[in-house]
């Protein structure tokens, strides 16, 4: 009931977001914090249940199942392991964050905007709980729609154009999966004589050869253009640098890290074979991702769009982590998606705050911001090496596993990923030097006038301090996190497939 | 005791975090008591650890303070280990350390950024603390990034000027570089061995892999890579001396005395690794070699002071890649030692002449100094004798033991000893052209005012004189350590060198050092003249440029990865998704133009329409 108390605080709290707004205009980002407390707390409940369910982290926790369209074999079934956790706790504290910086940014219909921003969540928190495919694809749609009206309606100045190539990217290769799931379940009902869109029936399924690799391109797609991987990942720089600040927060930081969720829970695992054969391929991908965009970042002077690259640059250690398919891999990616989404939310709050304040997002029009506003600059300067992997942090940790992982079944590829790493070195030093150092900008400049930017306030320094001791958590003492996903990762590379021990769990 | 090996890494990471906490609101006194004080306390920390160690009361220990990450058969603990090479390390950095925050309490008291001084500094000492007493290569790694990251943030300390700027990335990417190699090193050591434990894997190693095994060789080649990156050696030297950007006494903490000697702490500790790939210990010697008369050259070459004197720390940390590479280790680590007292003292010394001068950093504009600035004057003269290897001073005794080290070698020994020797020579040029010019002669600048020095700046300075001086005495416990190693010498043996050798790197540096006085104090020969020589011109730029690597640089990689980056800066893959969008466009044109409205196009169209239909029907 938890799961389900968690998508529905979002939904009707979204509701009530948006009818508060005729009272006061200022109660809509109350009502959202609300809601964010509550799903907290019930997060917290989570937890302790899956504490008490007994030391090794392995199976659900917390199933609820009710019939929606039984005829078809489609249901509402959520549950939750410790993966689920572990996404869930990241994506309610970026929910914070994310009406943090909206704070006071967002003032024109507030309420709409909190109500989007809410129903965003709903569908990352149901993406991230759902077991029956067709709820999962329900809400992996109900995820894009509110996004695209944050990011066209609260959006910078070329907000329509990047909105809808947002949406087209999603929602073309959304259908992929459509195509993809509708086959899988054909399939079942070939094998089995009826429908279902159960996340364990559909394990079972067994797939021709001839099929099963077109059928596993269908997923791939979705997350990979989620994630995102070159080639798919042009949306995001256009929606990143044209979203409210809030928005490229949540994007980074959760919308992404549905994508990698994908590929590890239903990618992979329904498509052991054919992933496998793919698997180089990926891992190519996840190079080429790493170098070109960490390449394509260092020339940019958007610095929205410069921390977007590094986004996809950084993702792509956790598509390498998970295609090579081993504990150390794919712990590495789950710490890397747990540590990015901190560190990259961080910096595009930074980069909005910034905005915000002097009303341009153009590097060449900023300079020597250190003097001005030495806290920021401090901020800046800690996830900046996040950014780049300094050991200590939870980047280097997920990092380093996944290139560990990497190294163990494909050479060539985490070497030359490793190379991405020199690459981190160049763009986020780069950043701090064009932004907060260098010479104090001259005052008869077209630059816009030191005096509007104010160095952070308390409730920033709120914000980015939690987000600080989480990395510094991370790196210093990742055990905790890696806890949680062990027995989850554990369970996936060990069994020959993920079904039989899931289905396993379910019997009993 | 163990509690204690975990402290000395606590009061530096303590001072950091008070004063990057609350370092804007404390007065400059208490900043300077904290910086320099948790420094101290860390000295006082060492002392008492050493103390039972020296007298054998303890021995090498091990201590885990906790688990760090265990994923499935990766585990990785903040352990620490304590032995004799971990003893001198610590002494080193916190005793230089130390003497080196007491001389920046007065160098920097006039810095608006003082406690932001203060706190990277006590960041750094704890970062290379944590290097130096890791178990753990990847501990280790957290020491040599954090001490990376240190380096970067000094270096470009006054970061309103954007060459200070430049100077600490290209320090940090650089180094990057071979911390990258390095970091693949521990991939591939952790998927042959299966850990990480520095001892452990030096035990699994020797009993896996044969002498001159592909896995030991790629090892040894990768971590190496990480060595020479952060101790400048070829072909990573390029970024020290721009490192000089940074205020004084951090040049001669991390780019002198402590971070830059990581890389021969790091091939010290993995030596049973590099003994099993003896080519790759043979190619250490041979960059040493290389390094040291490269950097040598250059030193020679150079007017500002700091760039002389990171030349000379370029070419001293090769002495010690020789060292490391004909086996003689623990002479290694003793030159690591005397360089790090007598290095010191040249750098602050330099700081007290700069800051005397009102920052001026050419030489050719001092000159005649001795008497305006004693103090400096004597830290130059006792910093450059132990330097240039004058007999009974601290450099004598160690460069005459990797010297003799290196002629032990079979082969190539005589050619390596050579190449030391020739090295020495310009050692005692390059040193004594800078005292030469600076405090002798006719006074060429303007600046008359007596010389800056206080209490705080003074006492190091005295302190380490003794040390450069008398250091040499020192018996470092380090045998124990590098016992098991190679038949080739253990170092403070007596080797049969003949007393003709001896003689000769004994005679070498004061041929040097007599060279100098008769260009730049007696004036008999003149630069000038020799500048009249064919080829000397371009030979002297090429010198002057440190042989043009960075220009070599710029073109190979620097270059290319700029215009690859500006040229593709709107992202070509993304050409590919506009290109459906013109070509939908394109084709909504099209379709649009078919709906105009115009009765008689409808009615023409459905009239071929029926009779293609038609005709079709026909045919089938």
């Amino acid at each position: 009931m938890i799961l389900l108390s968690l998508v529905g605080v979002f939904f009707f709290g979204g509701l009530l977001a948006w009818v508060s707004e005729i009272m006061d205009a200022r109660l809509p980002r109350w009502v959202a914090m609300l809601s964010i407390l509550v799903s907290f707390s019930l997060v917290f409940r989570l937890i302790f249940m899956l504490d008490s369910s007994g030391g090794v982290l392995l199976g659900w926790v917390d199933e609820f199942k009710g019939p929606w369209i039984p005829s078809l074999g489609i249901d509402f079934f959520f549950a939750a392991d410790g993966l689920t956790v572990l996404m869930l706790g990241l994506t309610i504290l970026l929910g914070a964050v994310a009406i943090a910086s909206a704070w006071d940014e967002i003032k024109e219909r507030a309420g709409f905007f909190y109500f989007n921003l809410l129903w965003t969540l709903a569908g990352v928190v149901g993406v991230f709980t759902a077991l029956d495919l067709f709820l999962f694809f329900f809400f992996w749609e109900v995820m894009l729609i509110p996004m695209y009206f944050i990011i066209a309606i609260w959006g910078h100045e070329n907000r329509r154009y990047a909105a809808t190539k947002f949406f087209i990217f999603t929602q073309v290769t959304g259908m992929m999966m459509l195509v993809s799931l509708l086959c899988m379940v054909y399939f079942h009902s070939l094998q089995f004589g009826s429908f279902s869109f159960n996340y364990n029936d559909l394990l079972r399924v067994d797939i021709p050869r001839s099929l099963d690799l077109w059928i596993m391109l269908g997923f791939f797609a979705a997350f990979a253009t989620k994630l995102p991987s070159v080639p798919f990942h042009s949306w995001l720089p256009d929606a990143h640098s044209q979203a409210p600040t809030a928005g490229s927060v949540l994007l980074a930081g959760v919308l992404l890290k549905t994508g990698a969720y994908g590929l590890i829970r239903f990618t992979i695992p329904f498509f052991p074979e054919a992933s496998e054969i793919f698997a180089p391929v990926a891992m190519f991908l996840a190079v080429v991702s790493i170098l070109y965009c960490a390449k394509v970042a260092l020339a940019q002077t958007d610095i929205k769009r410069l921390i977007a690259y590094t986004s996809v640059s950084h993702m792509g250690f956790v598509l390498l982590g998970i295609y090579a398919w081993n504990e150390l891999g794919l712990q590495g990616a789950i710490m890397t998606m747990l540590a990015h989404g901190l560190s990259a939310a961080a910096l595009f709050m930074l980069a909005g705050g910034l905005q915000h304040r002097i009303h341009t997002r153009d590097m060449r029009e900023m300079s020597g911001f250190w003097i001005i506003a030495p806290k920021m600059a401090v901020v800046a300067l800690f996830f900046s090496v996040a950014a780049l992997g300094l050991p200590g942090l939870g980047n280097f940790v997920g990092e380093f596993l996944a290139l560990l992982g990497a190294f163990s079944v494909n050479i060539p590829a985490a070497v030359l990923a490793a190379f991405g790493v020199i690459f981190a070195s160049v763009y986020s030093l780069w950043v701090m030097q064009s932004v907060f150092q260098g010479p104090p900008l001259k005052q008869e400049s077209k630059a816009p006038s030191h005096e509007t930017l104010l160095d952070l306030d308390g409730r920033e320094l709120f914000f980015y301090g939690v987000m600080m001791i989480g990395l510094l958590w991370m790196g210093l003492y990742p055990q905790t996190f890696l806890d949680f996903s062990s027995g989850v990762i554990e369970g996936l590379v060990t069994s020959d497939s993920a079904a039989a021990l899931y289905a396993g769990e379910f019997l009993k | 005791m163990f509690e204690s090996l975990g402290l000395l890494p606590t009061f530096p990471l303590l001072g950091f975090l008070t004063l990057f906490l609350a370092g804007s609101f404390l007065p400059r006194g208490i900043i300077g008591l904290i910086g320099a004080g948790s420094i101290g306390l860390s000295f006082l920390v060492a002392l008492s650890i050493v103390m039972p160690f020296l007298s054998g009361d303890s021995d090498v220990t091990r201590h885990v303070v906790y688990t760090w990450l265990s994923v499935g058969n990766f585990q990785s603990e903040f352990g620490l280990y304590l032995d004799g090479l971990t003893v001198v390390m610590i002494l080193v950095i916190t005793g230089v350390g130390f003497l080196i925050h007491l001389y920046s309490t007065g160098f920097m008291i006039d810095d608006p950024s003082y406690s932001r001084f203060f706190a990277i500094m006590n960041l750094f000492v704890a970062s290379m603390l944590i290097l130096v007493i890791a178990d753990n290569l990847l501990l280790l790694y957290l020491g040599w990034e954090g001490v990376g990251l240190c380096s970067y943030l000094l270096i470009g300390f006054w970061y309103s000027d954007p060459a200070n700027g430049y100077a600490a990335r290209k320090a940090f990417v650089t180094t990057r570089v071979g911390d990258t190699s390095m970091a693949i090193g521990l991939f591939l050591l952790f998927t042959q061995l299966g850990t990480l434990d520095i001892q452990s894997l030096m035990v699994l190693a020797q009993d896996r892999w044969d002498i001159g095994s592909g896995f030991a060789v790629a090892a040894s080649l990768l971590l190496l890579g990480g060595a020479v990156g952060k101790s400048a050696q070829l072909p990573l030297q390029t970024w020290l001396p721009d490192a000089m950007a940074g205020p004084t006494p951090i040049s001669a903490l991390i780019h002198a005395a402590t971070m830059v000697t990581a890389g021969v702490y790091l091939i010290a500790r993995m030596h049973p690794l590099f003994e099993l790939a003896p080519n790759i210990q043979l190619l250490v010697a041979f960059i040493g070699l290389a390094t040291l008369l490269i950097a040598g050259f250059t030193a020679m070459t150079q007017h500002d002071i700091k760039r002389i004197l990171a030349y000379s720390t370029i070419s001293q940390i090769g002495y010690m890649f020789l060292g490391l590479g004909v086996g003689a280790w623990s002479a290694s680590i003793f030159h690591l030692m005397t360089h790090a007292f007598f290095k010191a003292l040249l750098f602050l010394g330099a700081g007290t002449v700069i800051l005397s001068l009102h920052h001026e950093h050419n030489i050719f504009k001092m000159g005649g100094k001795w008497r305006q600035l004693p103090v400096a004057f004597a830290s130059f003269m006792i910093g450059s004798l132990a330097l240039a290897a004058f007999p009974f001073t601290s450099g004598y005794f160690s460069k005459d033991e990797i010297l003799i080290g290196a002629l032990a070698v079979e082969g190539v020994g005589f050619w390596l000893w050579f190449g030391g020797v020739v090295g020495a020579f310009f050692t005692g040029v390059y040193s004594f052209r800078l005292v030469f010019v600076v405090f002798f002669g006719e006074s060429r600048g303007h600046h008359d005012d007596g010389e800056v020095t206080g209490l705080a700046m003074a006492i190091p300075l005295f302190v380490l004189m003794i040390l450069a001086l008398f250091g040499g005495f020192i018996h470092i416990p380090v045998d124990s350590v590098f016992s098991h190693g190679t038949e080739l010498l253990g170092t403070h043996e007596e080797h049969s060198v003949s007393t003709f050798m001896h003689a000769v790197m004994i005679a070498v540096p004061l041929i040097g050092i007599g060279v100098s006085y008769l260009f730049y104090c007696a004036n008999i020969f003149s630069v000038n003249n020799l500048m009249r020589l064919p080829f000397a011109k371009s030979l002297h730029a090429l010198w002057f440029s440190g042989w043009g690597f960075d220009y070599l640089y710029k073109l190979l990689f620097i270059s290319p990865f700029l215009w690859l980056a500006k040229i593709n800066r709107r992202d070509f893959v993304d050409t590919f998704y506009a290109g459906i969008v013109v070509l939908t466009v394109f084709g909504n044109s099209l379709s649009v133009r078919s709906q105009s409205g115009l009765l008689r196009w409808y009615i023409l169209s459905i009239v071929i329409g029926i009779v293609l239909l038609v005709s079709a029907g026909a045919f089938l």
